[in-house]
């Protein structure tokens, strides 16, 4: 990933970012050590992992069951500790 | 025309409202004035003093006043405090005093400095008036006719634009006009 | 109210106290959002809008924060949101919005603030130095001095317009010196609401907080960043100058009084004079007046306008002067000299020739300014024109 820093003369008056949702270009996935699995069988479709993940990474779908969104998702096992029903296993990437 | 007047009081009493209200009524009159209270923590009963400089130039010298054309006293007890009041004023100065008699030792000071002594009951006016020890417009009524520098219209003027309710300002007026006619020269 | 015999014939002629001269300023800046907190010698400005909002005279919001530190912040979200927004404090209020001085300029806000000069504790204190108005000398705001009430109220006007131009988008001080200023009651003119309204166009936000288009205000910016930020901001600044200039002048169209960054007085043939700011400048002039009549060659600079300092306007005033003294009504520990002479210093170290410098700390804590002061500041300069020497680099004048 190689962004051409700017230089001060192209930046705005002020530090303000004016464009929405731009941090959705940077693509966080590939800092993960360890990824979530979501055994679909044992979710019991609380949504708490969807609740907790500070990304947001958990993709909540028309019926409430959750995926993981592995391009943001760091790794950080919050919901796999939140999960209630231990459905969430945190595997080693790799 | 340079004039300089300090006031004297204690906190409650309304020193630096009288003080503010002779320079309002001498800029309503073309002048040119700066008042400035001197203010300590503020506590009621605390004595208080203001400074009122007059002019016909235009003023731009901030600094304090030490060698007033005039004192007011507007606190009956602070008579006694003789050195306190009559701290730099100019021979042949003004003092004017809220007193039914004036203590013998302050006119006898005042005396030896060429002063002009003038003393009215402000003290009962007040009472009468307001109900309440507040000395400041009625001693404006007496500076008014002791000192002759500003016009009495003027400073009702003055008090009617400061003190908006009706009621408020005409029993200030009464004061003050009390107190103009009352007032007397004593020494 | 009395209305003046001159060119200017809508302006009326009143007495006024500075902090009543600022607030009237403020209500016919017609501003949207106060926020404030009391401290003295500031509190009848933010007492006096509170009741022009109760009457109904003047349509804004009025947010009596719990302390200076959220007045400010919430002085920034109104004034990002496109409100134009005023607040005032002093001293230790001042202190404890310090964190978000430098917020409000980074972010561009075009905040308007009177600062009521006063002494920082300790020990504790209520009346004037310009400790407080010097400490946020590097917080990226505009800042004017005011000598007397007439200039409190126009530099107030003027502070909204420089501030809201879009060339400049920095928040601004007017600093008035507090009980000297604030509560000294003095004649004035005032202008018309219609004059007012005239003089300070509406408020165009530039980032406007908008529900419907959100955006990231003061995101993280570190060492990849935060140094290209800073140089917008100091580049941006630069360019406030001659906005102020410009604005001088407009002002003078409608007022007929004249400002200027750098103020001189009987300088043409001095030989020596002193640097001041606030409401000393008067006292300054009356002492020198009374020298130049004893035949005495001196002369006032008095500056109206602090941040941006004006460097260069100032060393052409002080060009072919022997000595000058420098009045700091501060201090700074440690430092080669009291703030205002450190820039004086630094402005002239530029020039081929330059005069002695000496610096005076007086009037701390209210301490009255008085004649034999300035005089006793004129004849240090004058004897070290005269022998080409600095005795004593920093002079107190009127301590025991």
């Amino acid at each position: 990933m190689s962004v051409r820093p700017l230089s001060w003369r192209e930046l705005p008056a002020a530090p303000v970012i004016t464009e929405a949702g731009s941090a959705l270009r940077y693509k966080t996935g590939s800092w993960r050590a360890l990824r979530p699995v979501i055994d679909r069988g044992k979710c019991i479709k609380c949504l708490l992992c969807w609740v907790y993940c500070p990304e947001p990474a958990i993709i909540r779908g028309e019926d409430d069951g959750v995926e993981v969104d592995y391009d943001y998702c760091k790794g950080c096992g919050i919901c796999a500790n939140e999960c209630p029903v231990k459905a969430i296993s945190m595997v080693e990437e790799g | 025309m340079l004039y300089e007047v300090r006031w004297h009081g204690r906190g409650g009493q309304g020193v630096v409202t009288a003080s503010d209200l002779l320079a309002r009524a001498a800029i309503l009159e073309g002048k040119y004035a700066y008042h400035a209270p001197e203010f300590g923590p503020e506590r009621r009963g605390a004595p208080v003093r203001a400074f009122t400089r007059i002019s016909d130039e235009p003023l731009e010298q901030h600094f304090g006043i030490y060698n007033p054309d005039a004192v007011v006293v507007i606190d009956p007890a602070l008579q006694s405090e003789v050195g306190y009041i009559l701290e730099g004023v100019k021979e042949g100065g003004l003092l004017i005093l809220n007193a039914r008699k004036v203590d013998d030792r302050l006119l006898e000071r005042s005396r030896s400095l060429g002063l002009s002594v003038w003393a009215v009951d402000a003290y009962s006016v007040a009472l009468e008036v307001f109900g309440r020890p507040l000395y400041n417009t009625p001693m404006l009524g007496a500076f008014v006719k002791a000192a002759g520098i500003v016009k009495l219209d003027n400073v009702l003027e003055a008090v009617r634009e400061r003190f908006k309710v009706p009621d408020l300002a005409e029993r200030n007026v009464e004061a003050i006009k009390r107190c103009f006619e009352g007032v007397s020269r004593v020494s | 109210m009395r209305v003046a015999q001159t060119a200017y014939a809508r302006q009326q002629r009143v007495g006024m106290t500075g902090n009543e001269a600022v607030a009237y300023a403020v209500k016919q800046a017609d501003v949207d959002v106060i926020a404030a907190y009391p401290i003295t010698p500031q509190t009848i400005i933010v007492e006096r809008l509170a009741e022009y909002v109760n009457n109904g005279e003047l349509n804004a919001v009025y947010i009596p924060a719990e302390s200076e530190h959220s007045a400010l912040s919430a002085c920034v979200g109104a004034a990002l949101a496109g409100a134009r927004v005023f607040t005032a404090t002093a001293s230790q209020g001042l202190a404890l919005m310090w964190e978000i001085l430098w917020i409000a300029s980074a972010l561009r806000t075009t905040i308007v603030m009177a600062l009521a000069n006063r002494a920082l504790s300790a020990p504790i204190n209520i009346h004037c130095s310009h400790d407080d108005a010097y400490a946020c000398r590097d917080t990226g705001w505009i800042q004017f001095f005011a000598e007397n009430v007439q200039e409190a109220y126009d530099l107030t006007l003027m502070a909204f317009r420089v501030s809201e131009d879009k060339r400049v988008l920095f928040p601004s001080i007017v600093n008035l010196d507090g009980f000297i200023l604030s509560h000294g009651l003095e004649a004035l003119y005032v202008l018309s609401d219609d004059a007012v309204k005239g003089f300070i166009p509406p408020k165009e936000p530039v980032y406007p907080i908008d529900p419907e288009r959100p955006m990231t205000y003061g995101p993280l910016a570190l060492f990849d960043y935060y140094m290209e930020f800073k140089k917008v901001q100091a580049e941006a600044f630069k360019r406030v100058y001659p906005v102020i200039l410009e604005t001088f002048g407009k002002y003078e169209e409608i007022s007929g009084r004249r400002y200027s960054p750098v103020k001189t007085y009987l300088m043409e043939d001095a030989e020596v004079a002193v640097v001041v700011l606030g409401s000393s400048a008067g006292t300054a002039r009356y002492v020198a007046r009374r020298l130049r009549a004893k035949g005495q060659k001196v002369g006032v600079v008095s500056l109206t306008l602090y941040r941006p300092f004006p460097a260069g306007d100032l060393a052409k005033a002080l060009r072919g002067l022997k000595a000058v003294v420098v009045m700091d009504r501060s201090y700074s520990f440690g430092s080669p000299g009291a703030q205002l002479f450190m820039d004086v210093a630094t402005a002239l170290y530029h020039e081929r020739e330059r005069p002695l410098l000496i610096n005076a700390i007086y009037g701390l804590g209210g301490r009255d300014l008085m004649p034999q002061h300035v005089e006793e500041a004129f004849e240090v300069a004058r004897e070290a024109a005269r022998t080409g020497e600095v005795k004593e680099r920093e002079i107190w004048l009127g301590v025991r």
